[in-house]
């Protein structure tokens, strides 16, 4: 095989641990495929890539971890996708010296004083989209959000982070039951609050349970959400119900750029569906280090470090760079949920928070 | 807080308790009448939601869904039993419970393996989206107030078929003695089969009605599971009466913790601590209940055999 630079002889193995069955398996499986599409479309022999399935259980995904950097020998870890797993994930595998770079998951506690250098996040901090949402929320002159999120922490990080952006009175603040499916409750207390606009963080099915529940109950506030609620893979259960809903993203398939309209066409291509900003991430992921595969050896970490640092990668997100806690300094859009044939998908509104950076890099000592 | 909001939040525990009851109606007869603990009746009332998203989407009719969601369960229902079951009713709990366990692992990742990952599209039927206004200018979802009606038509259904019918007999003669209604002659092994059956049905018919609101997923039957075992214990194992005031009790008390709560801490705590504490507190409250009412009861609201 002719090489093209000199430092790529280094072959580099990736591990990957990631949701491929249970609950919230489709968010692994859309990271997978965006990956794999990247390694597939580079074509270098030298990229190795095992992958592992944590079906969502955290000591699970410790197991795999700890097999994958002992016995077999991988360089850099990713594909986690839950915050609460890469908790228990990250920092045991930075302080063995191995690269993770996250294709998800940003818990603030690896943004601000826990971060580290062995530690890059391609997603987004968690913060990030909800703040997004809370910005468009004072732009469009909402004075009194009734906001909702399940009782866990990437839930309440949720709200703090719509509230952080978001300048006007709150109608009510609900936090529920994680898993829970059914929300005449909730619906009942919106109806009687008198809000004019519901903020909820409901990811997975549960979004799918409140979007139906409250097309039918009469209550025509408007709703708006970060993108994971409205996600392509969510969109397709939610059918009509979701048209004209607000969520605030880092990517959509509309986005203007030439590596996204690629990308876009490659991956229906491949999987004969539409990307969803999770197969985004697994793709910038996968490119974030075939880039610094091209640069440097992985077994010289300083100069690894530097080049996937350098963020050089040509991402369907457009502009993406990394912010000093290697968080991605990027622009987050307010997307419209519309029918385009016979699909639901996304449309691009605006931009909400441009080049935004998480609230937490001010705390990280890089 | 008006009244309205409290009217409509205890139509709310009403909805979630009879579709609670068309679970542990099932559940409660399968262990009244076999002795048997079913763990894979969650799988069941998956089945009827699949079957019911299926074929409503490609016949266009939810009505169609409905009826494919009771065949479907029903005959699922009977092929386990006859396959797996009927080996189990003579051995201990312990056999029982690892068994369907595995069918209930069986049924999630054979569902998966047909139907992939992502959540299925089911939609209330057309005629019944949207408000009702009911008297007193309440607005409530006219999908939920149906399944009220639907829930205690079945009920009534129930218990016509139990106390009135010739099968209603021997279902309760099983319940008290098994040996001797086998004495008498009857098609033990029949009855049995047309029990679980039922309790199938019943599960994936409250499958596919809660399917069309929630979402159509793989592992969608094993939160229910859990609040129907706790119905038929705080009803009473066996009884189909238990298991209606049980599931009742369950709704109610649960929808009305879940407003109620946060808003009672709020009277003397700061906002957001009060919501997590109110919230916290009202996911353990039908346990609370539960507990309660077995200190006071220790065979349920109302034991099937005296």
């Amino acid at each position: 095989m002719c090489l093209a630079g000199a430092a790529t002889a280094e072959p580099v193995k990736v591990g990957m641990i990631t949701t491929l069955t249970g609950g919230g398996s489709g968010l692994g499986i859309d990271v997978r495929d965006g990956f794999m599409l990247a390694v597939k479309q580079a074509g270098n022999k030298d990229l190795e890539v095992v992958i592992e399935d944590d079906a969502r259980k955290p000591d699970l995904a410790v197991q795999i971890a700890d097999k994958m950097i002992q016995s077999e020998k991988v360089d850099i870890l990713t594909g986690i996708i839950w915050s609460n797993l890469a908790m228990a994930v990250v920092p045991s595998t930075v302080a063995q010296g191995k690269f993770y770079i996250s294709p998800n998951a940003g818990p603030s506690a690896l943004a601000g004083k826990g971060c580290n250098a062995n530690y890059f996040n391609a997603a987004f901090q968690n913060d990030n989209l909800h703040e997004g949402m809370g910005a468009y929320a004072t732009k469009a002159g909402f004075k009194k959000s009734f906001i909702m999120a399940p009782n866990y922490p990437a839930g309440k990080d949720a709200l703090t982070g719509y509230k952080r952006f978001y300048k006007g009175d709150l109608a009510g603040e609900v936090y529920t039951k994680l898993g829970q499916k059914d929300y005449a409750a909730e619906i009942a207390q919106i109806r009687a609050s008198g809000a004019d606009s519901v903020f909820v963080f409901l990811p997975g099915g549960m979004g799918i349970a409140f979007m139906k529940q409250y097309a039918q109950s009469g209550v025509d506030v408007p709703v708006m959400g970060p993108a994971f609620s409205f996600d392509q893979g969510i969109l397709k259960a939610v059918g009509p119900t979701a048209v004209g809903v607000k969520n605030s993203s880092h990517w959509s398939k509309d986005l203007d750029n030439a590596a996204n309209k690629a990308f876009v066409e490659s991956f229906q291509a491949e999987y004969g569906r539409l990307p969803s900003l999770y197969a985004v991430q697994g793709f910038d992921t996968a490119n974030l280090i075939l880039s610094a595969m091209g640069k440097a050896s992985v077994k010289d970490a300083d100069a690894f470090r530097a080049a996937l640092k350098a963020g050089d990668i040509a991402s369907p997100r457009g502009s993406f760079k990394f912010g000093n806690n290697q968080h991605p300094i990027q622009t987050i859009y307010v997307r419209e949920v519309i029918k385009e044939g016979d699909v639901y998908t996304n449309k691009i509104v605006g931009a909400a928070l441009e080049n935004h950076q998480d609230a937490y890099a001010s705390d990280c000592k890089m | 807080m008006t009244s309205t909001l409290l009217i409509e939040q205890l139509l709310n525990g009403l909805q979630f308790g009879v579709m609670l009851f068309l679970m542990a109606a099932g559940l409660t007869l399968v262990f009244g009448v076999m002795g048997l603990i079913n763990l894979a009746h969650g799988a069941l009332y998956m089945v009827g939601a699949f079957a019911c998203a299926t074929v409503a989407t490609a016949t266009g009719s939810f009505w169609i869904g409905i009826v494919a969601s009771l065949i479907a369960a029903a005959f699922a229902g009977t092929l386990v039993e006859m396959l797996v079951i009927r080996r189990l009713y003579k051995r201990d709990h312990l056999d029982q419970v690892l068994a369907t366990f595995a069918l209930i692992l069986i049924f999630s990742e054979g569902t998966r393996w047909v139907f992939g990952s992502f959540p299925l599209y089911l939609n209330v039927p057309e005629i019944l989206a949207g408000p009702i206004t009911l008297p007193g200018g309440l607005q409530y979802p006219m999908y939920r107030f149906a399944l009220i009606v639907i829930g205690f038509l079945v009920a009534i259904g129930l218990y016509l078929l139990i106390s009135k019918t010739r099968l209603g007999v021997r279902i309760r003669a099983g319940e008290s003695d098994r040996e001797m209604i086998a004495a008498l002659g009857i098609d033990i092994r029949m009855l049995y089969t047309v029990v679980f059956a039922l309790g199938a049905a019943l599960a994936g018919f409250a499958g596919a009605l809660v399917g069309a609101i929630q979402s159509v997923q793989v592992g969608m039957g094993e939160p229910v599971l859990i609040l129907a075992f706790v119905v038929i214990v705080i009803g009473g194992i066996g009884s189909i009466k238990g298991a209606l005031i049980g599931a009742i009790l369950v709704g109610v008390v649960d929808t009305m913790g879940r407003f109620l709560l946060p808003a009672a801490f709020k009277l003397f705590m700061e906002n957001s601590a009060a919501t997590s504490v109110g919230s916290a507190l009202a996911s353990m409250l039908i346990y609370i209940l539960m507990a309660i009412i077995l200190v006071v009861k220790p065979r349920g609201l109302f034991p099937a055999n005296g």
